[in-house]
């Protein structure tokens, strides 16, 4: 057992990937001889040499179009883009490419590769540079859709996206990437499509993700603490697919839902998640489901403008406490 | 060049003309839906190159995609049947016409946003470049396509990896009603930029068969040697509209009559006779093309339409479109 970074669990998980399976390649901007902006991906040129880790230039259709013609024919790419607000210059790719080839040609063609990406909030990088758009890549069908929040789950989970024969968008916090945790040694592999009961609790349920997972874990403790109130915290870990199973088993249990969402309001996952229970679990539910999200802006730059923007530790403890009563 | 090889130059291109004039008479009789973008006119492009191509090369085109896919061998009834949205289609009716694909034929996809499919294409070079084979990528698009950033991106990655990959600009004059000269800084849309990539300036009659061919062995050739990418310019023109909806009004007078002088399959035809092929030879390759084509008219016709069962499915490699549990 070692004690990781979210950082070093990337390259690891890459490492391992690409140790095991000679059709793993890897490109991106400065992933390669800089180890990558983020320190993500240190190493993987040296060990695993020019051939199959390429520094590419600044060019993200490029980029997103080479991973896809490499996955057609043979290779199991990992393309790598910046921060994800680029996604942007690059979402014809990802939106019309990438996600309807398998379906317009019938099955024809399979897209066995993984777009890791840089997204949230954290880094005081204003607004072109911190945005959660995870929301923007679950809306595409054909799109597997992947947010971890800890260093096991970012090493286990980028090892099922690798192997994965669809295409996985795959989402590092970068606000996490300093974080730590245990990481057993040996090969891990985890499972797409399941979340993690994270806290377990009794009388209300709190879904997160990704940096939103340890805010919630801290709201869990002072809600206990401070309230009495026994919060379970569901990590979702994955948008697509979605395990609603687990989701619902502990939405039953409490009666109550919240979902702490970083994306801007409209139309982010707890949406989905929000209207799935309205559905399915109406005659469980005990209250209203209430969505704690960044409010519907561009994020800020200055550090307690952006801290504040997205759902904060007090703001979740109010809310729960305020609706949970 | 030999015989065998004029004879098959004459045969695909006879079979792209009298496809694209089948595809336009059921347009007519209400059997093909949608939009359909015919190559009559720029036959000698697509032929010239397949017959040029190995069966194990990739070939990467646009929505005008019709002459290319079969000129690649995939066979008449799945493109007419594609087109009519019948179970036989390349795609079960899927994708439609401006998606043809016929992996098992190297026909990689037909890509409808101008520009997308170049970077894939470069991608596929860079795959057989990694697995070591020496396949070579052969990506058709139009001179529109030159002024969009997709086209800028794949031809530097290209040039800069080194990749088996030919870019075939087919220059027919106009995007779909706007003369490509009055939008464009360059007189020769592809071929005046290719000393930007640190490539030759390659411009060629697009309407030559023998020329377009010849062409295409020395690209394919330099490719398959380790040679690098080249970016080829074929001048030609379409006699018909863009698409289906388009009676082509927006052309000088006279112009068409011009171009229909260069008529490719009639210079062929009048060249091959020339140089003292026997009339029976060419005829008979004219008449069982009719057949082929009347066959494969009659079976997709005789083909049921796929069925709403097939809407579902082929999202993901499961064969399914489930998005939770
Ligand atoms: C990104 C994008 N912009 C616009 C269109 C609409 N459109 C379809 S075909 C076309 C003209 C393309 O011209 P060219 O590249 O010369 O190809 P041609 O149709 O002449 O073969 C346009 C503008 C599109 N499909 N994709
Ligand atoms: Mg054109």
């Amino acid at each position: 057992m070692a004690e990781l970074t979210y950082r070093d669990a990337v390259a690891a998980g890459i490492a391992q990937e690409m140790a095991r399976d000679e059709s793993v390649v890897f490109l991106g901007e400065d992933i390669g001889a800089a180890g990558g902006v983020f320190k993500t991906t240190l190493g993987l040129l040296e060990r695993f040499g020019p051939r199959r880790v390429r520094d590419t230039p600044i060019s993200e259709q490029a980029i997103i179009g080479a991973a896809m013609g490499a996955a057609m024919t043979g290779l199991r790419p990992i393309a790598e883009i910046m921060f994800s607000d680029f996604f942007a210059v690059c979402w014809d790719m990802i939106a019309n490419e990438i996600a309807k080839t398998r379906y317009m040609t019938a099955g024809q063609i399979a897209l066995p590769l993984v777009i890791r990406t840089a997204n949230g909030y954290g880094s005081r990088f204003g607004a072109q540079h911190s945005q959660s758009v995870e929301n923007w890549a679950m809306a595409i069908p054909g799109l597997k859709v992947v947010a971890p929040s800890t260093p096991l789950d970012v090493k286990g989970l980028l090892a099922a996206a690798v192997r994965d024969p669809d295409p996985v968008i795959f989402f590092e916090h970068k606000g996490l990437y300093s974080t730590k945790g245990e990481v057993p040694d040996g090969e891990i592999v985890d499972r797409l499509g399941t979340a993690k009961v994270v806290r377990q609790g009794e009388d209300v349920t709190i879904v997160a993700l990704a940096a939103m997972v340890p805010k919630s874990l801290q709201a869990a403790e002072r809600l206990a603490a401070e309230d009495g109130i026994s919060a379970t915290v569901v990590d979702v870990r994955s948008l697509v697919p979605l395990d609603t199973k687990t989701i619902f088993e502990e939405v039953r249990k409490t009666g109550r839902l919240y979902t702490v969402e970083e994306n801007p309001r409209l139309c982010g996952w707890g949406a989905e998640i929000a209207s799935l229970v309205a559905e399915e679990c109406f005659y469980d539910l005990d209250g209203p489901i209430v969505r704690i999200t960044t409010p519907h802006v561009p994020l800020p730059a200055a550090d307690l403008l952006e801290d504040n923007a997205v759902p904060t530790v007090d703001r979740i403890v109010e809310t729960v406490r305020r609706n949970a009563g | 060049m030999d015989r065998a090889t004029r004879l098959a130059l004459y045969r695909s291109l006879v079979e792209i003309r009298v496809l694209e004039k089948r595809a336009y008479d059921l347009f007519l009789q209400n059997l093909v839906k949608g939009t359909s973008h015919l190559s009559l006119g720029q036959e000698a492009v697509a032929a010239g190159f397949a017959v040029a191509m190995r069966k194990d090369d990739y070939t990467f085109c646009t929505y005008r995609g019709h002459a290319h896919t079969l000129a690649r061998g995939a066979p008449m009834v799945g493109v007419l049947g594609e087109l009519m949205g019948r179970k036989c289609g390349l795609m079960g009716g899927k994708g439609g016409s401006m998606h043809l694909t016929s992996v098992e034929h190297g026909a990689m996809g037909s890509y409808a946003i101008v520009g997308a499919h170049l970077p894939v294409a470069a991608g596929a070079a860079w795959s057989a470049q990694v697995r070591g084979t020496d396949q070579v990528s052969v990506c058709f698009f139009g001179d529109g396509t030159t002024n969009i950033g997709a086209f800028h991106e794949a031809l530097n990655l290209a040039a800069v990896w080194k990749l088996p990959v030919i870019f075939v600009c087919e220059n027919n004059q106009y995007m779909e009603y706007t003369p490509i000269r009055e939008v464009t800084a360059v007189a020769n849309p592809a071929a005046d930029r290719a000393c930007a990539y640190g490539l030759e300036k390659i411009l060629i009659d697009g309407n030559d068969a023998d020329v377009v061919h010849r062409t295409a062995r020395e690209c394919i050739g330099k490719a398959r040697d380790g040679g690098g990418p080249s970016l080829v310019e074929a001048l030609t023109y379409r006699t018909s509209g863009h698409s289906r909806a388009d009676p082509g009004k927006y052309r000088p007078v006279g112009e068409l009559d011009d171009w229909l002088k260069k008529d490719p399959v009639v210079l062929y035809r009048v060249r091959l006779v020339g140089m003292g092929i026997e009339e029976n030879a060419l005829r008979d390759i004219e008449r069982a093309v009719e057949r082929a084509v009347d066959e494969a008219t009659e079976a997709a016709k005789a083909c049921p339409p796929s069925g709403v069962e097939v809407i579902e499915k082929d999202v993901w490699a499961d064969g399914g479109s489930s998005w939770r549990n």
